[in-house]
């Protein structure tokens, strides 16, 4: 009974089988080619970016201010430039961004203003930053009658802004609303509750946001070539245009000088690097929580 | 502990045999249940509506303090509800709202006016699936004592190791308090949330089915824990296991579709109903 059965339902079951098997692999190597395909790409410019940046890279680079065409130079300025203004940025975007993350995650949740405001920080999440440099230069510079540094940094900080709402308010709602209870069964108000126990359980996952925000900043030209522009030689001078590193990277990459494009290389080495590092270890910490739970 | 309030009251009895002459009493003629005791809160007429849905209808019963009382029913029934609006945890939701009065110690709970949060630190409540902050298992304990007292850090430990022995947790974790909550064993996390309820000194302990989660030596224990902690709390716990309820209840309350079907002592609930669908119910005809 059982073989007849087994039998009867090998043919039919067994074509379809074949060509399911079939419509699989197709499948397969499609996706697989497209995965190639593009690692094949990311592998070429991290190949292409190692050959030539390395040999730029040595100690001057680090103690060395930008030189003329020319001249014996680095990138200190340009790398303190970055890191100054990268700090700046993200001490004046995360507060407001974690706490309008807060917002549409605690206190706005189905109200039609959150939904607004989750609506306009995806578009801005989504804006090419040329624009956000466009917005700054007429709102700072043009008002200022230069070009500075506090420009630069409040035009990365509007691009910190939408990363750190969205990681914020998404990291916030994972956040169990048993655990909510628990906290307010105790008696605990709203803000305790969100400081206290929020806060602490999606801690990991918001500070992987903030670390994103800056990965993202970190590389943006667009919008310091509106605020920040450049300075050749080293200023501390928040006042005054400053040096930084994309934007130095795009002038000397495109100057008919070997040994500037050559410090372009660096530059473009060293950002990539930093980039990498940050994500990395947003990866941990984001693991981190996983593991934790 | 059950003998001493026992002999205030006769009505009372946890898992003790019931008095020959209430046995011989008939159905219609049988006494209120627990006339005489002292009522910590009394439901009168209360509605429940979820965005319109009418999820508890006309409930009126009282909650005797020192006195344990189970609810039992099936699912959907109202039971967790009812529960809920005893803290108004409902009211973190909106579109939630509650009709007709629940009286805590004389003052209605419902009004407007009541301060949610002293509320809440004065009815402490223990959920079903075991919600230990992340923090360390003292801090989890201090965090709702520290909301409402200022206490030196001798009294704080105090406080902590007080919570953790009445709760049967302390010689577990007395080694590791600095170690996360979220570390312990479900049911020592539970311990550890019924440890933080007692903490901060309710008069009312609310139980939403608080070992559904738990596996069986675990669910002994917290058992037990109910039985220790019944002479000094007004305990009211939601269960789906109707031995549960016969083990560590002094009254029962049957609800279904939203009403309350039947409220007494648990002993006579669970021999003698007088409706029908609570001895259908409890003899697991349905539900």
């Amino acid at each position: 009974m059982t073989m007849s059965n087994s039998a009867t339902l090998a043919t039919p079951i067994g074509g379809l089988y074949h060509r399911r098997r079939i419509a699989n692999k197709v499948a397969l190597s499609l996706a697989l080619g497209a995965a190639g395909f593009g690692l094949f790409w990311l592998v070429a410019i991290l190949w292409t970016l190692l050959y030539n940046g390395l040999s730029a890279i040595n100690l001057s680079l680090f103690t060395e201010n930008t030189p003329p065409p020319g001249g014996e130079g680095g990138l200190l300025n340009a790398i303190f430039g970055s890191l100054i203004m990268t700090a700046v940025a993200t001490f004046v975007g995360t507060p407001i961004g974690v706490m309008a993350g807060t917002y549409l995650a605690e206190f706005g949740r189905g109200t039609k203003l959150a939904e607004v405001v989750r609506f306009i920080n995806d578009v801005l999440l989504s804006a090419p930053s040329i624009m956000v440099g466009l917005f700054v230069y007429e709102v700072m510079v043009v008002r200022m009658g230069h070009f500075s540094a506090w420009a630069g940094a409040m035009a990365l900080a509007v691009l910190v802004i939408p990363v750190v709402v969205r990681t914020t308010e998404d990291m916030l709602k994972l956040v169990p609303n048993s655990l909510r209870e628990a906290a307010a069964a105790l008696g605990a108000p709203q803000w305790k509750v969100i400081t206290m126990v929020a806060y602490r359980a999606a801690r990991n996952g918001m500070i992987t946001g903030v670390l994103l925000a800056i990965a993202r900043i970190s590389g943006e030209t667009a919008p310091l070539l509106f605020t920040a522009l450049n300075n050749q030689f080293w200023s501390a001078d928040m006042n005054a245009p400053m040096a930084n590193l994309p934007v130095v990277i795009f002038q000397y990459a495109m100057s008919p000088y070997e040994d500037w494009r050559q410090l372009a290389w660096g530059g473009a080495l060293l950002i990539t690097v930093a980039i990498l590092l940050l994500n990395i270890g947003a990866r941990l910490l984001a693991g981190l929580g996983t593991t934790r739970k | 502990m059950t003998m001493t309030h026992m002999d205030a009251n006769s009505h009372a009895h946890g898992s003790h045999p019931m008095p020959p002459d209430m046995l011989a009493g008939t159905v219609a003629e049988r006494p209120i249940a627990g006339a005489g005791l002292p009522e910590k809160i009394t439901v009168r007429n209360l509605d429940f509506f979820y965005d319109g849905y009418r999820a508890l209808k006309s409930i009126s019963l009282p909650l005797y303090d020192r006195q344990v009382t189970a609810f039992i029913g099936p699912s959907g029934c109202g039971k967790s509800t009812l529960l809920r609006i005893l803290n108004r945890m409902y009211d973190l939701y909106p579109k939630q709202v509650a009709t007709g009065e629940v009286l805590l110690d004389g003052n209605n709970i419902l009004s407007p006016k009541q301060d949610l949060n002293l509320l809440r630190a004065r009815v402490g409540m223990v959920f079903q699936k075991p919600t230990p902050f992340p923090m360390s298992i003292y801090d989890n304990i201090a965090f709702g004592v520290k909301l409402y007292e200022k206490l030196s850090r001798a009294d704080m430990d105090e406080r902590v190791e007080f919570s953790l022995r009445r709760a049967a947790l302390w010689d577990e974790v007395k080694d590791k308090l600095r170690q996360n909550g979220m570390s312990l064993s479900g049911g020592q996390q539970q311990r550890l949330c019924i440890a933080r309820a007692i903490a901060v000194k309710p008069s009312v302990l609310l139980l939403d089915e608080p070992t559904s989660a738990l596996d069986p030596i675990s669910t002994a224990k917290c058992e037990e824990l109910v039985d220790e902690l019944r002479s000094d709390y007004c305990i009211a716990i939601v269960t789906h296991n109707m031995q549960q309820a016969a083990r560590i209840s002094n009254f029962t309350a049957f609800m279904y579709l939203g009403e309350l079907i039947e409220f007494g002592n648990t002993e006579e609930i669970f021999t003698n109903p007088t409706k029908e669908k609570t001895s259908e119910y409890i003899t697991g005809r349905f539900g």
